[in-house]
């Protein structure tokens, strides 16, 4: 089943007219539109972890949706803990799953 | 340095009336700031159709009436700045505001504003339970955003907790969006939403488990699997009345309380109110705060709902035009007239009417307003 929604019932097609690029996520290429949430990209790819914790090192994924609670925090084109729920993308941004804050190393 | 006639924080329903209001009023520099990526606030996850009398905009979806906010907020000239947090409020009247909050380099500037108008909205409450941290456990306005904005599902197998409103809404939101909805699940005796909604949801085949709770969230490193129960009076859940549903997403719809860090750092006074769902800023009948020239509106003031946070917003622009001298004590209060039948209008029925109480006591609680 393909996350995305092309055709809605209500809203209609998406018809942004947002060109579809290629991002780099755990050094796997996906597709992504540009300006939409780097997030939204990887849920239409069902990849849901985007952190896990310092001490317990536990999985985190969306929870707010609108940057207020940090858990969707990733490792972006190499800056830490930035909030994929409302960054929009880019052509060619490098993504990485963030361990803990994402420092010297990613630990 | 930045100077403006009215600086509005908040670019959701309410604060764009707000300024949409006071800019048609005479108002000749209006700026509103907003953290998100888009102007509108929660309008455009709203994509049913509104409730009340057409004077309230009923039959217009929340989408349709943000893109007429929009453009009247163009066709008055008022300013929109995205991507920018106010961050503090100095001496009642310095408005410090980050610019490019989206992960670039941040920017901090500070406005000087005559009037401001803080519109901050609401946050989802939270319900702990077992498992409550693992992806897929999100907020349904969470889910929301992602179906009706960002068209892309959360997950497949939903597990709504809460039958307010925002639950039975972005319930069949989903199914709209083609998630399947497992289940319902409310605390309460009884549904806590509108009929209407409800029995949408249950035409669709879709069961809510009242008296029930989510005692746990299970799998590895995703939510697999969801376990309910039924609880007592005293909300505890009873043993051996456990359900296990297959799904992998629960989204949380336990109400929403005020946003009021704004209004602490402005130095307005708070006042507690449970039917209104937490802190709120108190105010005067024009919306105004304990500290002069700082005005409040929309779910800031009190959990409500987009039309009549719409309504606040617009009785604050007109009182700070008012006070501006742009417009004259009686068309002021003419106008203000027509803003509070509606508002009252708006809040009758079962739900608004105890909110109507909250807010008339809360005001006649204002300081030189009450007896």
């Amino acid at each position: 089943m393909c996350m995305r929604i092309e055709d809605h019932i209500i809203i209609g097609k998406e018809d942004s007219g947002a060109e579809t690029v290629e991002i780099t996520v755990d050094g796997k290429p996906i597709p992504a539109k540009v300006g939409e949430p780097i997030l939204a990209a990887l849920l239409a790819k069902n990849i849901i972890i985007n952190r896990y914790t310092v001490k317990n090192k536990e999985p985190r994924g969306l929870f707010c949706g609108i940057g207020q609670c940090t858990d969707c925090a990733m490792i972006v084109n190499g800056m830490a803990n930035v909030r994929t729920c409302i960054t929009p993308v880019e052509k060619g941004m490098v993504v990485n799953t963030q361990f803990g804050i994402g420092g010297e190393g990613n630990g | 340095m930045v100077e403006r006639d009215i600086v509005v924080v908040g670019a959701g329903p309410a604060g764009l009336a707000a300024a949409i209001e006071a800019a048609k009023l005479g108002a000749k520099s209006v700026l509103v700031v907003d953290l998100n990526m888009k102007a509108g606030g929660q309008l455009f996850k709203q994509i049913h159709k509104f409730f009340g009398s057409s004077a309230h905009g009923s039959g217009v979806r929340g989408i349709d009436i943000g893109a007429q906010m929009l453009a009247d907020a163009q066709k008055y000239g008022v300013e929109i700045w995205l991507n920018s947090a106010a961050v503090g409020i100095y001496g009642g009247k310095v408005v410090s505001i980050e610019k490019n909050t989206e992960n670039k380099t941040p920017v901090l500037t500070n406005v000087v504003a005559k009037k401001i108008v803080i519109a901050v909205g609401a946050s989802e409450n939270v319900i702990r339970f077992k498992g409550w941290t693992k992806p897929g456990v999100m907020g349904a306005g969470a889910a929301q955003t992602m179906i009706n904005v960002n068209r892309v599902r959360p997950g497949k197998r939903i597990v709504m907790l809460g039958s307010g409103n925002v639950g039975l809404i972005v319930s069949y939101q989903l199914m709209q969006a083609g998630c399947e909805v497992v289940a319902l699940v409310e605390a309460l005796p009884g549904v806590g939403g509108y009929g209407v909604h409800a029995s949408k949801i249950k035409r669709a085949g879709v069961p809510i488990y009242t008296k029930h709770t989510i005692i746990e969230a299970k799998g590895g490193d995703r939510v697999e699997a969801v376990v309910i129960a039924e609880i007592d009076k005293n909300f505890a859940p009873i043993a051996g009345t456990e359900k296990t549903l297959e799904a992998d997403t629960i989204t949380l719809a336990a109400g929403l309380k005020p946003i009021s860090d704004l209004v602490r750092l402005s130095e307005a006074e708070l006042v507690f109110d449970g039917v209104l769902g937490g802190w709120i800023p108190k105010h005067d009948r024009n919306m105004e705060t304990t500290a002069s020239g700082i005005y409040v509106a929309g779910d800031a003031t009190g959990v409500e709902e987009a039309n009549t946070a719409l309504e606040e917003g617009k009785l604050a622009g007109v009182a700070a035009a008012e006070s501006l001298g742009l417009v004259s004590e009686s068309e002021a209060g003419k106008l203000k007239g027509e803003i509070w039948y509606r508002l009252d209008g708006l809040r009758m029925g079962p739900f608004g009417e105890k909110r109507m109480k909250a807010k008339a006591a809360q005001i006649a609680s204002f300081p030189g307003v009450g007896a």
